[in-house]
């Protein structure tokens, strides 16, 4: 009970501490790089459902993020959209785009799939890249409105950009949550544990492998989308493989296969790589070791590693006082003696 | 209920079982029996859709099931609960439970009912309800696998070796818990080593060797058969 207790006071404390960051902050300057750290959070959790609970590693995720980016930004800028319908329809894009893929991807397994899935974020990329006529090419797409008015809510300040992101996240997260813990998540963690086995009990696997698949490429959407809308200039660069291994960066350090590990990992690789800055190119010299030491130390990330320290510690706890209640008056005594 | 027709499968190039002759009828334990890699394992990844045969035809309630995907098998009736306790090990018990009901998903009433019945047969599996499968006994973890597959309430029940690796005495009370489900209504296909535990609550048995068939019968004529009670039985 107090663990659940414990567990609901903290997620409260995040989310307050989340509401007063821009009260706290010196300047706009990491109210901006908080933003965009919770835009990754937004993608990462999304691929977290395929690649940590389903068990399906996709790289093609940078290439539905840059979808979603494209896609805003293209509907805004040369349809002269309604903001908000443009998002709407772009979360439909992408999600379709994943469908379509999914189709496809999805009959590879493990590392075929992960190469599959590494070559269709290659082409998306190249396809930004080369489709000057629709995407503008290497020079990229520029004054992408910020989101528009709701009622009297703005979002043209940092600040109010701040909390419509922070807004989506904790909205994504929750229905993240929701998925995982209900019979559909187990269907995809069934999945990952053994699909000959999910489908000995009758589970449709192709179907929940797709639905797994169009909800991660969903939240990249989304979170490709906000991104657009924010940063209001977006590059072909975004679709590249090096964003994709960001984005497996900050699943991996932050815990895999957790909900909190993309929000733990986006936040602190964002923020570490800020005081890394003045490195400059060299800061990978101290990244690359300590990514490394990471995996090897803690595969399931920070998230994981702190989980298994607790129920070891809850462990001990618990085994300490059991031992000695069942010890006979005799053993005692022969302890104590 | 259950027939399978000539039924062969390759790996390859290697043929697993051939011209394999099974007949089901509802109600009835039927046991398949024979050393390692006979072809008993083989023959239930081909009832369960796992393995698709490339000869023969298997016939469920008279409808052949040969198109359906593994899944689709599941629904018209037919669940394999598999050799080697596989067993998602980081749910719980009563999770595993829940995702056993799977096909079911929509009758709350029903999984509850259902749930309450293996519980039943199972109390140990109540006790740990909330613990990992994972960290049950290997009998446990059987009764578990067992209890799994009754929660999609399958018309046939597939068991492959369930007595494998447990001892004696669980060996007896599993030999016992089958026959209750089957007095219950539930019709059995079982592939077992031990043919001493099986051939006391099968009505009939069909003898693997090397792929194929080579003795069937019903429980008397086996247990009367010599070469079998020399290679089965040990008596």
């Amino acid at each position: 009970m107090t663990s659940i207790f414990n567990k609901r006071n903290s997620i409260i404390f995040f989310v307050l501490l989340s509401l007063i960051f821009p009260a706290v902050v010196p300047n706009d300057y990491f109210l901006y790089l908080m933003t965009t750290a919770f835009i990754w959070v937004i993608a990462v959790s999304g691929l977290n459902i395929l690649a940590g609970y389903t068990g399906y590693l996709s790289l093609a995720h940078a290439g539905f993020f840059a979808i979603g980016a494209y896609s805003l930004g293209l509907l805004t800028v040369k349809v002269e959209m309604n903001y908000w319908i443009a998002f709407v329809l772009t979360l439909g894009i992408t999600s379709l785009s994943g469908l379509l893929v999914g189709l496809i991807a999805l009959r590879t397994k493990e590392h075929f799939f992960a190469i599959y899935t590494l070559c269709v974020g290659y082409i998306i990329y190249l396809v930004i890249d080369k489709w000057e006529g629709l995407t503008g090419g290497v020079r990229g797409l520029i004054g992408i409105p910020t989101p528009a008015n709701i009622g009297s809510l703005a979002f043209d300040s940092v600040h109010s950009q701040y909390y419509l992101v922070l807004f989506f996240m904790l909205l994504s997260l929750l229905i993240i949550y929701r998925i995982v813990h209900s019979l559909t998540g187990r269907t995809f963690i069934a999945i990952r544990n053994s699909e000959q086995l999910a489908t000995t009990i009758g589970v449709s696997t192709m179907k929940n492998k797709l639905l797994a698949f169009v909800l991660s490429t969903f939240f990249a959407g989304m979170s490709g989308a906000l991104y657009a809308s924010v940063i209001r200039f977006i590059g072909p660069e975004i679709a590249y493989t090096s964003v994709m291994f960001d984005l497996l960066m900050y699943l991996l350090v932050g815990g895999i296969g957790t909900i909190s590990g993309p929000i733990v990992g986006a936040i602190v690789i964002v923020w570490v790589s800020q005081q890394l800055q003045f490195l400059q190119e060299y800061r990978m010299l101290i990244f690359g070791p300590l990514l490394t030491l990471i995996i090897i130390f803690y595969p399931r990330g920070i998230v994981g590693a702190f989980i298994s320290l607790k129920t070891r510690a809850q462990a001990k706890k618990r085994k300490v006082p059991i031992v000695n209640e069942s010890l006979t008056p005799t053993q005692k005594q022969i302890e104590e003696g | 209920m259950l027939r399978l027709q000539d039924v062969s499968i390759k790996y390859g190039e290697f043929t697993a079982i051939s011209n394999v002759n099974i007949e089901v009828k509802s109600g009835e334990i039927i046991v398949l029996l024979g050393a390692n890699g006979a072809g008993k394992s083989t023959s239930f990844r081909a009832i369960s859709g796992l393995s698709k045969p490339h000869q023969g035809d298997i016939l469920f309630q008279g409808r052949s099931i040969l198109k359906l995907s593994a899944d689709k098998i599941v629904q018209a009736g037919i669940v394999q609960c598999s050799e080697g306790r596989n067993l998602f090990s980081a749910m719980s018990v009563q999770e595993n439970l829940q995702m056993g009901a799977y096909i079911h998903r929509r009758k709350k009433q029903q999984i509850k009912q259902s749930m309450e019945h293996v519980y039943e047969l199972f109390p140990i599996l109540h006790e740990k309800r909330h613990d990992a499968a994972g960290s049950l006994s290997g009998g446990q973890q059987q009764m578990l696998a067992i209890g799994r597959a009754l929660m999609s309430k399958p018309k046939l029940m597939m068991l492959d070796e369930p007595s494998v690796g447990l001892a004696p005495l669980i060996v007896e009370q599993m030999f016992a818990v089958i026959q209750q489900i089957n007095q219950e209504g539930m019709t059995i296909l079982l592939a077992e080593q031990n043919a001493n535990a099986a051939l006391k609550i099968a009505s009939k048995g069909y003898v693997f060797e090397s792929g194929s068939i080579v003795t069937e019968g019903t429980r008397e004529q086996l247990l009367a058969n010599d070469r079998i009670r020399k290679a089965y039985i040990g008596a």
